[in-house]
């Protein structure tokens, strides 16, 4: 089933990064906080605004992701590629520092 | 070239320090990202998928080895150690930090380079035939005018904000290398029957959703009216072009609905206001520019032929190489030397820093201190002996440089795409890989002669791909990648816009197909001198369509 986590990118450096269920911004995916349903996807959307507001991170978006197992798997194949990297460079990105992982 | 005069490095100093201070207040908080964005695209910023990107400007593609140099440095200590040189003969690093921007530009400020007007709805960096100067074909070199129209452009108080951004590409041959007719103004210098200099006019060519080739409103021009030519164009584009539509917004839709016959009327009207104001340019400033681009002084070098002769004879991978990769000259001693950034299975377009400085050693040895970036991803060393020849090929050797592929099928353009795009739809470069994988024997790419494969991953066309002889347009459709064929079209002087072939084909289809394509063209070329692009207009699309088509039903 898919559900929802909030990416954007940081405003210092640009870096991918993801609402985690902390509250902080993650660089990974994983802890993620995931909105199961239409009131929590609402409070992502705010918590995305809330963002902007302080600075912190840019082009806040809400991302569909599926559960597998205890992986988030973004359907789109561009946020599988800001979650790990490249394809065709897999010593840059994410995927420098997670070498299981595959983008597409 | 040409070189920066104290007007040149106060205004590059002061866009330095501007951009240093607007950095400085969004990472503060003074300034909304709402606010910023037009700021830093003013100054070539954008945000990709990972990470901010910078694209520097390389105007008409000219480098000297101290900014390549520099370009080198940059990739090693700000971003990850390579480069992307583009389709619009520019420079993108794909990781810096925005906090590190300001320094950036101060680096590139140092060497006379900037990233000002590659972004923006603007008129964007003036590119030019990449063999400028040096191509036995040429009848002027066109960078003096390119660079006459870099200054006038930069910054211009009425054309910063345009309806849409503005592309103007000068070539000096009649082969045209630069694209001229896929650009917004296209400009081709030429003499005329008593021997003056002066261009042929081309408006409205354009790829993008809405692929165009360019009318021809002026077949000769004066020198001294390129600027109030210009403008006039400029004028009504900027009254008359659309901003209700950033879809309808170029130029090529203004002129395409108003009709080339009615806008020529218009440019010419305005044209004749502005003939005698001070845009005419004196001869004395057109001298100046020029004297910038005086021909280098080249030494006598007449025992280059008998030497390149045994060379040739001993080694089978360098005569492959000079046949492929070295242009005629000027001057019959010396040769024009594509160095190709297409290695088998390579990402087009990319080097390394540590590449950069290769090239640049060389070109400061044996290219007079100058290098050309193509705007098929090529690098070029313009001005080489003959007798130089066997050594500048031994050492490109040395760092994966001297691919012999230039023009042939692996001599692949692609953008960016969805590796790093935050426009993208679809991945390019896997598919150029693995495109060039499957042709890289190079008896393979022999056989197959000149053909040009341009690969895009969203409508925005960056990949050239409506000018491919196989255009490849990447989309999404349901979530997957889906890869558009087009064929037969051409970005030289006989311009045309590729035909969509059908339905489009998966990931995994796309080399296929490709390859299917190349085979019906070897089946059914006249012989090895009929160029795919030739067999094509001979032929049409049906053959192709068919083996394609009819293949895929069979193998249903």
């Amino acid at each position: 089933m898919s559900v929802k986590v909030l990416t954007a990118n940081r405003l210092t450096d640009g870096e991918a990064v993801w609402l985690g269920a902390n509250g902080e911004w993650l660089e990974h995916i994983d802890g993620a906080l995931i909105a199961r349903h239409a009131e929590a996807v609402t409070a992502l959307e705010e918590a995305g605004k809330a963002a902007i507001k302080s600075n912190l991170v840019i082009d806040v978006n809400v991302i569909d992701v599926e559960e597998r197992g205890t992986n988030l798997y973004p359907l789109r194949l561009r946020e599988r590629i800001r979650q790990l990297g490249p394809t065709i460079r897999l010593d840059l990105g994410k995927q420098a520092e997670k070498p299981k992982a595959t983008a597409a | 070239m040409y070189r920066y005069d104290e007007f040149d490095h106060a205004f590059v100093s002061a866009r330095v320090d501007q951009f240093k201070d607007q950095v400085e207040r969004r990472l503060a908080g003074e300034l909304t990202e709402d606010q910023f964005r037009p700021l830093r695209l003013m100054n070539g910023v954008y945000l990709q998928l990972h990470a901010y990107m910078l694209r520097v400007a390389i105007p008409y593609g000219t480098l000297s080895s101290r900014q390549m140099r520099k370009l080198a440095h940059i990739a090693r200590h700000y971003d990850r150690g390579y480069g992307h040189f583009t389709t619009r003969q520019n420079l993108q690093y794909n990781w810096p930090a925005l906090k590190d921007m300001p320094k950036v530009l101060d680096e590139l400020a140092s060497v006379e380079m900037h990233a000002l007007q590659t972004s923006g709805n603007c008129i964007r960096n003036v590119t030019a035939d990449h063999f400028a100067g040096a191509a036995a074909d040429e009848v002027a070199d066109p960078r003096p005018y390119a660079e006459i129209l870099r200054q006038w452009s930069s910054m211009h108080p009425e054309f910063s904000y345009l309806p849409r951004k503005f592309k103007i590409a000068v070539t000096g041959a009649e082969r045209d290398r630069a694209a001229i007719q896929v650009h917004d103004i296209g400009l081709h210098l030429k003499k005329n029957a008593t021997g003056e200099i002066g261009f042929a006019v081309y408006v409205g060519g354009g790829q993008g959703r809405t692929p165009m080739v360019a009318k021809k409103i002026r077949d000769f021009l004066p020198v001294e009216d390129l600027l109030s030519y210009t403008t006039a164009i400029m004028r009504v584009y900027n009254l008359n072009g659309r901003r209700d539509n950033k879809y309808k917004a170029r130029i090529k839709i203004l002129v395409h609905e108003t009709g080339t016959e009615e806008l020529t009327r218009q440019v010419e009207a305005e044209f004749r206001v502005l003939k005698e104001t001070d845009l005419k340019l004196p001869q004395k400033d057109v001298d100046a520019i020029d004297s910038y681009f005086a021909p280098p002084s080249l030494p006598v070098r007449p025992e280059g032929w008998s030497e390149l002769a045994a060379a040739r004879k001993a080694d089978h991978a360098f005569s492959a190489w000079v046949d492929q990769n070295v242009t005629p000259h000027k001057n019959p001693d010396y040769g024009v030397v594509t160095i190709s950034l297409k290695p088998i299975g390579g990402i087009p377009g990319d080097a390394t820093d540590a590449q950069m400085d290769l090239v640049a050693d060389i070109a400061e040895k044996f290219s007079q201190d100058e290098i050309r970036v193509s705007h098929e991803q090529n690098l070029v060393l313009p001005h080489v002996a003959i007798a130089d020849l066997r050594i500048v090929y031994d050492l490109l050797l040395t760092d994966g440089l001297a691919t012999a592929n230039a023009g042939l099928i692996t001599d692949i353009i692609a953008c960016p795409g969805l590796d790093y795009c935050a426009l993208a739809n679809a991945r390019s470069i896997p598919v150029a890989q693995r495109i060039s994988e499957r042709f890289g024997k190079p008896e393979r790419q022999s056989d197959i002669g000149e053909l040009k494969i341009k690969i895009s991953g969203c409508i925005n066309a960056c990949g050239h791909h409506h000018v491919g002889h196989i255009g490849i347009l990447g989309v999404e459709k349901k979530g997957e990648e889906l890869y558009q064929i087009s064929l037969g079209g051409s970005g030289d002087e006989i311009c045309t816009i590729g035909d969509i072939t059908g339905r489009g084909f998966s990931s995994e289809e796309i080399v296929d197909a490709v390859e299917t394509i190349v085979d019906r063209y070897l089946e059914i070329r006249t012989d090895k001198e009929e160029t795919f692009l030739t067999t094509y207009r001979r032929v049409g699309a049906a053959p192709f369509k068919d083996a394609l088509y009819s293949e895929a039903a069979n193998a249903a």
